[in-house]
């Protein structure tokens, strides 16, 4: 395929994604579900690619999702709920007077930076995860994989415990939760619609240059083969304590977002099993691929929550209701095609091959070619 | 707190060890043999909690107990062939996250068969009856459970120690390679394995849920992990270390919430963990292994 | 004639057994250094040892004059260590691989180590990280456009030079057996090294792929003004190639000399020779 034509078809895909963001916001109150299945598509998808570089590309085996995002989520929410409507949102035991004192100077500050505050809390967030990730990354990263994937766990666990605490109240509401924290703030006067889109588009841009840079050729080099990695001259500990630092950054940017999406958050919000759904989709869109982890993002989150939705609706053929179908069924469903996916494509979506226009060229030529075939898998 | 206080937490504590101990042991022999976390062992043992609720509804505790361990069984080793077989030669991570799956669908199912609502657990009288000895007052399961504990592991011991079966198991968990060269039915043995985990698994689940009275489809994965915890504190693939480990987070884990430290009695465990991976990361009777290069 | 790498008694003992014992040798600059000796004999771990991949128990390294491991039995070691001189060596210093590859010491490995699913020309592209100055966020961002450029052309040169051009997209681990022993070395040069150490390159080889190594070997000696430190189980490689042969046993040496010398000594024909016969 050309050069030129390979630029129009990208440029035809930003335009109509914009396009479609656009009659979105239009028809609100219509497409009310889409918009939120596509914004909780894209916070995955940056969880997902920042997963990625650890699993996919480093090699590192971490666990610890769920606890980046919820230190971004909590450190986002607090900064952002509204001085006014503090005392509703602590109402148990009220809230630290140096937060409150520091709210209420933040709120008195001009228009212009209170504009972007929200992003300001986020990146706070987000720093705070990074050097929690560059403290722990010190005794951690020196273990092997699945001891990796354990100790990251339990330290998500320990984060998770901290915040639900009952001597945190006056800072995280405890076990209570953090509520009314207000919706996206708008960017370059763009409706607010579109920001969790852009902040997701800006996070896995960089990602990904960092992934094509030389440090990330780098970190494939460790995932391919620690000890040549090393006899290359590449400092593992260094390389791995980046990458780590790295992907908490971005996964507690998620953080950040998801609360201000869900408006309301909790600790439970952040259990193990968050940090497993976001590995699923890792892993159904190929470990070691940015554009996998993308596209698995949108067609795990969109199955889940609309497309295998009428698994747990009762189903009635003809007077007869159909057996199995009710409340739970769709999440059997799921797992079990996450199963076919561990066990008999392995690759998951794309392998650890990114998506390129050239392969769906080839893949739809193969269609054609001999569609008997082909029908067996993706291929990218 | 007073030392009747303190030493009933600590009965409690080691009652809660014994049950962590027999879920522990089934996590030290998998990770001996296949070097593999084996995630969804905590949901083996939320099912055979589930398996003996069904089971008691309609028949007495004495025919139910032996039935929920062979489901038991039977469930572990079916997962081991659909999940973990296949991904054989794979890379490690891909049959971790095989386990993960397998953790993730079984609890799906149990949402989906027996709803995310609590369900009560069938009370096998004998075991709730009250003893006392001294000021001390516990009911005959918290007794019992150390004590069941102590001799299944003394009886696992022995069939390692002693038995053809057992050498076998340690010759795998040594080398891989070399013991299937050497004619040893590797299937067989991991299979084995499974069994024994499960079973344990079972009565480790019908000894902590008696005291606990419900179960959720989600009443496995925190036990479970911290049952992995105790193996990695006791020493991963060492029986003996699983038990101590079990009993060490059983009892500290009490303790901290009989002080009102709740919240954090998860996140000692995990805490207890970070520090043994840091100073001594074969545990406490742990061997040393050296990658070759 | 300047010394390149130094041992001095080096001892490597894990838990109770010794792999190496006591081993001192040197290499001088511009040689081509031969490691020999049977199976188990200690050569492989000698070179862990010297990459910095193991901490020797006791001894000492040096690298064109200067000190660059150092230890003595230490903790447990105290009492397990069954070796000699375990008091002439009071400084400890210790580098990770990494470290010691940046000082001019490549290597290959016995059981080819390439980073598989990336191409050839990555394997090669990733050496020169190393020497690069960026840092992580200009290179994210793309600042170090002129350096990335620098990288990507001395690696396409490199290729050129020693033959792998037309391999360059190719996936490493897809390549026959050896062109893969070819490019280990190629992403040994990479690395711009005074000091090569190849562990095994010959293993596998037929006898027309062996006469084109010792050909490569040398080719690349001068070009690149290397000094080659090998293990090698092919006699005749080692005995054409090797400018002077160290013989281990037991993770002792029992031999050093020229080809000419080590053919005829007893205790080489005895431990090592002895067993070609019978082959």
């Amino acid at each position: 395929m050309k050069k030129s034509t390979k630029y129009v078809c990208s440029l035809a895909v930003a335009v109509i994604a914009v396009a479609l963001l656009f009659a979105l916001d239009a028809n609100k109150t219509g497409a009310g579900m889409l918009i939120s299945i596509l914004q909780k598509s894209a916070i995955l998808a940056v969880v997902a690619v920042s997963m990625n570089l650890l699993n996919g590309f480093t090699g590192l085996f971490s666990l610890g999702q769920a606890g980046f995002m919820s230190i971004g989520a909590y450190i986002t929410a607090i900064l952002t709920i509204p001085v006014k409507n503090l005392d509703g949102v602590y109402y148990m035991s009220g809230i630290a007077p140096w937060l409150r004192a520091l709210k209420e100077g933040m709120e008195a500050s001009p228009s212009w930076l209170q504009a972007i505050y929200p992003f300001l809390a986020m990146i706070v967030g987000a720093l705070v995860a990074a050097g929690f990730a560059a403290l722990i990354g010190i005794p951690v990263l020196r273990l092997k994989s699945d001891y990796l994937a354990i100790a990251t766990l339990g330290f998500s666990e320990i984060i998770r415990a901290i915040f639900s605490s009952p001597q945190m109240d006056q800072i995280t509401n405890g076990s209570y939760g953090l509520n009314k924290v207000p919706t996206f703030p708008s960017v370059f006067g763009l409706p607010s619609l579109f920001t969790p889109f852009i902040v997701a588009a800006v996070s896995i841009a960089l990602l990904v240059l960092l992934i094509n840079s030389t440090y990330g050729r780098a970190f494939k080099a460790i995932r391919e083969d620690e000890i040549a990695a090393e006899a290359m001259g590449i400092n593992l500990f260094r390389h791995k304590e980046w990458s780590f630092v790295i992907s908490s950054f971005f996964t507690a940017i998620a953080g950040g977002l998801l609360a201000m999406f869900m408006r309301s958050i909790e600790a439970k919000t952040f259990s193990i099993t968050l940090t497993y759904d976001i590995l699923l989709i890792v892993v159904i869109g190929g470990l070691g691929s940015v554009t996998g982890s993308v596209l698995s993002a949108f067609i795990v989150t969109a199955s889940k929550e609309w497309w295998l939705r009428f698994f747990d609706q009762p189903l009635i053929i003809g007077g007869w209701q159909v057996p199995l179908f009710r409340t739970g069924f769709r999440m059997v469903i799921f797992s079990l095609l996450l199963m076919i996916v561990v066990l008999f494509y392995r690759q998951g979506l794309m392998g650890n091959k990114e998506f390129t226009w050239d392969g769906l060229a080839r893949f739809f030529r193969k269609l054609g070619k001999k569609p008997a075939q082909a029908k067996g898998g993706a291929e990218g | 707190m007073s030392l009747t206080t303190i030493l009933q937490h600590c009965l409690t504590g080691i009652s809660l060890g014994g049950a962590y101990a027999l879920i522990a042991i089934g996590y030290t022999m998998v990770y001996g043999i296949l070097r593999l976390i084996n995630f969804a062992h905590g949901e083996i043992f939320m099912m055979a909690g589930y398996f003996m609720i069904f089971s008691m509804a309609s028949i007495p505790w004495f025919i139910s107990v032996p039935l929920v361990t062979a489901a038991t069984i039977i469930l572990g080793v079916a997962i081991e062939r659909a999940a973990y077989k296949p991904l054989r030669t794979a890379p490690r991570m891909s049959i971790m996250i095989s386990a993960i799956g397998v953790s993730y669908l079984l609890q799906n199912l149990a949402t989906y068969l027996f709803t995310a609502i609590p369900k009560g657990y069938p009370e096998i009288p004998f075991l709730k009856k009250i003893f006392r000895i001294g000021d001390l007052s516990a009911s005959l399961v918290t007794f019992l459970t150390p004590v069941l504990t102590i001799i299944l592991v003394f009886l696992l011991m022995q069939l390692i120690n002693h038995t053809k079966v057992g050498m076998a198991m340690r010759a795998v968990s040594k080398d891989f390679e070399t013991s299937r060269l050497m004619g040893i039915k590797i299937d067989t043995i991991i299979s084995i394995t499974f069994v024994i985990g499960s079973a344990l698994a079972a009565i480790g689940s019908i000894l902590y849920f008696t005291d606990r009275m419900s179960v959720t489809p989600f009443s496995g994965t925190l036990p479970g992990l911290k049952c992995f915890v105790a193996a990695v504190f006791g020493g991963i693939g060492s029986i003996p270390g699983a038990v101590v480990g079990g009993f060490v987070i059983g009892v500290v884990e009490t303790l901290l919430v009989a002080m009102g430290y709740s919240t954090f009695s998860d996140a000692f465990t995990f805490l207890l963990l970070i520090v043994m991976l840091l100073f001594r990361p074969t545990g406490l009777f742990g061997e040393k292994s050296t990658d070759k290069v | 004639m300047s010394e390149v790498l130094r041992l001095e008694n080096v001892t490597m003992q894990f838990g109770g057994v010794v792999a190496v014992n006591d081993l001192s040798l040197h290499v001088n600059q511009g040689e081509i250094v031969a490691l020999i000796g049977p199976n188990g004999a200690g050569k492989t771990t000698a070179f862990n040892v010297i990459t910095g991949v193991y901490t020797p128990t006791n001894g000492a390294i040096y690298f064109n004059g200067d000190l660059i491991v150092s230890n003595h039995p230490q903790g447990n070691m105290k009492k397990l260590y069954q070796g000699e001189n375990r008091d002439k060596f009071p400084t400890v210093k210790v580098q990770t691989p990494d470290a010691i590859t940046r000082l001019g010491v490549a290597r290959t490995f016995q059981n080819i180590r390439l980073f598989k699913d990336l191409t050839v020309f990555e394997n090669v592209l990733i050496a020169k990280h190393m020497r690069a100055k960026a840092g992580i966020f200009s290179a994210t961002l793309r600042l170090n456009a002129k350096e990335e450029q620098a990288m990507r052309k001395e690696t396409q040169n490199l290729l050129e030079i020693l033959g792998l051009q037309d391999l360059s997209q190719e996936i490493s681990g897809s390549l026959p057996y050896g062109q893969q022993r070819r490019l280990e070395i190629a992403r040994a040069l990479a690395t711009n090294p005074s000091l090569l150490l190849l562990d095994e390159p010959a293993a596998g080889m037929n006898p027309q792929e062996t006469d084109e190594l010792t050909a490569f070997i040398r080719q690349i000696k001068d070009d690149y003004h290397l000094t080659v430190f090998m293990i090698e189980h092919h006699m005749d490689l080692v005995m054409e190639i090797s400018d002077r042969i160290y013989v281990l046993d037991f993770g002792q040496t029992i031999a050093e000399g020229d080809p000419e010398e080590i053919q005829n000594n007893p205790r080489v024909i005895e431990a090592y020779l002895g067993v070609q016969e019978d082959a």
